[in-house]
């Protein structure tokens, strides 16, 4: 974790209410997809955390739906503006667990630390699906963006206006390697009734830090409780108290 | 820097900054980003006879400058904590701790305290009664003078160290439970703790802590400690630590003037894990502006 004060260099509406952000400063602290920031805005006390969607070594992209005070406030931010944020929180995707032929499943605002995933796992030359699950079309956003990295981009959407009808479960590939998952609890829960195979899960939870000092995050695994922020917020399928 | 040094029951500290229980764990997050030895010292997590799950999710909220939380006292339990975080601990960490205690019951008080009597690295018991007591109906600890004596006396019988008990400000008359723990032998205080809040979600019509309600901390609450620390220190004999909502080096000097010996940081740490060390050095500045020499004898 590494305490860096980001330069906004664009904030501009992917959909209605979500918003990509690109920040430029130190990403040395981020070391896999998956780790999120957790930002200081302006007026309120505690900080938002929101996933690395992508970096490089001059800055980073974040992709964020409006639906609080915290995210209204930013998308209000402009370009040259100062963002104080902890950065390279939590474990992030693991990538050595891909196999040939991993499924990468998002849904809503869970989409957006899967690109650079995708982007990592093509780079390593393996066989990427990319499932994504909106409520309707006008809130599909980064479809092109994961076909323009070469992968499978299959979509669905909840009233059929985009893509195939349904949730994201109905579009998932037969037999995957492995996969992972980023999204509402719901879709984590229904991706995980329905692929056998190995998997990591992304969650959520408010926080208090984002570095594990508070306890304010923990769930319960096989291993213990666990706090989301720092010992997850991937947390592998096996180690989840689903199966109960 | 000799200037900033303070005694804290016999023991001295080279500054009065200290990072409050629970917003530090057990110093091992804080130790990765800075050499956390420049610290007083600091009060580690609530820590209870036995391991506690701690409540149901959400536990954190926002609130007008602050938070609150219901994390529920989730710890290891006192064996666990003795067999492994004070090891752990004293590899980064080579000074003596302020052990965090808190209990359901005059007895689960005393034995906790009686097994952190027998670590060396131990600095200072600090008697968190803000808990329910199980077998009075639920009615925290801290709010009747009775109960909170009976807690001091319980725990001063197994113990040799300072005993120091944090007070809950959720009562009518914070100095008479002061008085209450002073009289029964407690060798100092240590306020506030949270205040008890809560939010509603407008969206889903429920409060936004599962728990219902939740502590608040941060500097919403500062001008009120402040007030209670005021209070309690003009009760009492015994030394008082400050701390609620504290967040600058100005607001530790403002503890002090209030009559605290030492002070804790809380939810700053939480919000900016540098707080502490940027708290201390920032003091001989700040001292400086103020005409303040030392901070051992100045008021
Ligand atoms: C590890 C992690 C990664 C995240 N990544 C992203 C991301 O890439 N893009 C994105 O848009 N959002 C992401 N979120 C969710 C984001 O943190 C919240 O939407 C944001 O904190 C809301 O702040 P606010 O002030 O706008 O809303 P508030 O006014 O605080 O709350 C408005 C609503 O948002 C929900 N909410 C608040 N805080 C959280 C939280 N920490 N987690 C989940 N829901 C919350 C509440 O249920 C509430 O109904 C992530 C959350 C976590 C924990
Ligand atoms: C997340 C969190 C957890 C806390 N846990 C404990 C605890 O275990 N024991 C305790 O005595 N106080 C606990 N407190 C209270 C703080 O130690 C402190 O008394 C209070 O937060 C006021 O200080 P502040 O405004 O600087 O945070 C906790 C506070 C927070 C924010
Ligand atoms: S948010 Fe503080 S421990 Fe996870």
């Amino acid at each position: 974790m590494r305490q860096v004060i980001y330069t906004i260099v664009e904030n501009t509406p992917l959909t209605a209410n979500v918003y990509r952000m690109r920040l430029r400063g130190d990403t040395s602290a981020i070391v896999a997809p998956g780790q999120f920031i957790n930002l200081q805005i302006g007026g309120l006390y505690l900080r938002r955390p929101i996933s690395v969607c992508d970096w490089d070594g001059d800055g980073l992209t974040i992709i964020y739906k409006v639906v609080g005070k915290g995210t209204e406030a930013l998308s209000g931010m402009a370009p040259g503006e100062a963002l104080d944020s902890l950065s390279g929180l939590g474990n992030g995707y693991d990538l050595t667990c891909a196999g040939e032929s991993p499924v990468l499943i998002g849904g809503g605002v869970g989409v957006p630390p899967l690109y650079g995933l995708a982007k990592r796992l093509m780079r390593q030359g393996r066989a990427v699906t990319v499932c994504l699950g909106f409520n309707t079309a006008s809130e599909v956003f980064y479809e092109d963006a994961f076909r323009a990295l070469g992968c499978e981009v299959r979509v669905s959407t909840v009233d059929g206006s985009h893509g195939a009808k349904g949730f994201v479960t109905a579009i998932l590939p037969e037999h995957p390697t492995h996969y992972y998952a980023c999204g509402s609890e719901p879709m984590l829960r229904a991706v995980f009734k329905a692929l056998p195979c190995s998997g990591q899960l992304s969650f959520e939870a408010r926080m208090g830090c984002g570095f594990g000092a508070c306890m304010g995050c923990t769930c319960e695994t096989i291993a213990g409780y666990k706090r989301i922020c720092r010992d997850g917020p991937v947390m592998r399928k096996e180690e989840l108290i689903w199966n109960a | 820097m000799e200037r900033l040094k303070v005694n804290l029951l016999g023991i001295e500290l080279s500054n009065p900054v200290i990072p409050a229980s629970g917003t530090f764990g057990y110093g091992r997050e804080f130790a990765e980003l800075y050499d956390i030895n420049i610290l007083g010292t600091f009060s580690f997590k609530g820590t209870t006879l036995h391991p506690r799950l701690g409540n149901p999710l959400p536990r954190i909220a926002e609130a007008p400058a602050g938070m609150l939380n219901a994390v529920g006292l989730q710890n290891p339990g006192v064996d666990r904590v003795i067999a492994e975080e004070l090891p752990a601990l004293a590899r980064i960490f080579h000074k003596p701790v302020m052990a965090n205690v808190s209990g359901f019951s005059v007895d689960e008080y005393a034995e906790t305290c009686r097994r952190l009597d027998a670590c060396v690295q131990v600095g200072w018991l600090e008697v968190n009664i803000s808990c329910p007591n199980v077998h009075g109906g639920g009615m925290s600890f801290g709010t009747d003078p009775a109960m909170a004596a009976a807690v001091t006396r319980a725990v001063k019988a197994v113990t040799t160290k300072p005993v120091i008990m944090k007070l809950s400000p959720n009562v009518t008359d914070i100095a008479a439970i002061a008085r209450a723990c002073a009289d029964a032998g407690a060798d100092g205080l240590s306020l506030i703790n949270t205040l008890m809040g809560m939010r509603i979600d407008l969206r889903t019509r429920r409060p936004v802590i599962a728990n219902v309600t939740g502590g608040l901390s941060g500097p919403a609450v500062f001008p009120v400690a402040l007030r209670m620390v005021y209070q309690v220190a003009r009760a009492v004999d015994i030394p008082v630590i400050g701390m609620g909502g504290v967040a600058s080096a100005e607001d530790v000097i403002e503890m002090m003037l209030a009559g605290a010996t030492a002070v804790e940081v809380g939810a700053a740490n939480l919000v900016d894990p540098f707080a502490c060390k940027k708290i201390i050095e920032d003091l001989p500045g700040v001292m400086d502006r103020y005409g303040i020499e030392r901070l051992d004898k100045w008021r």
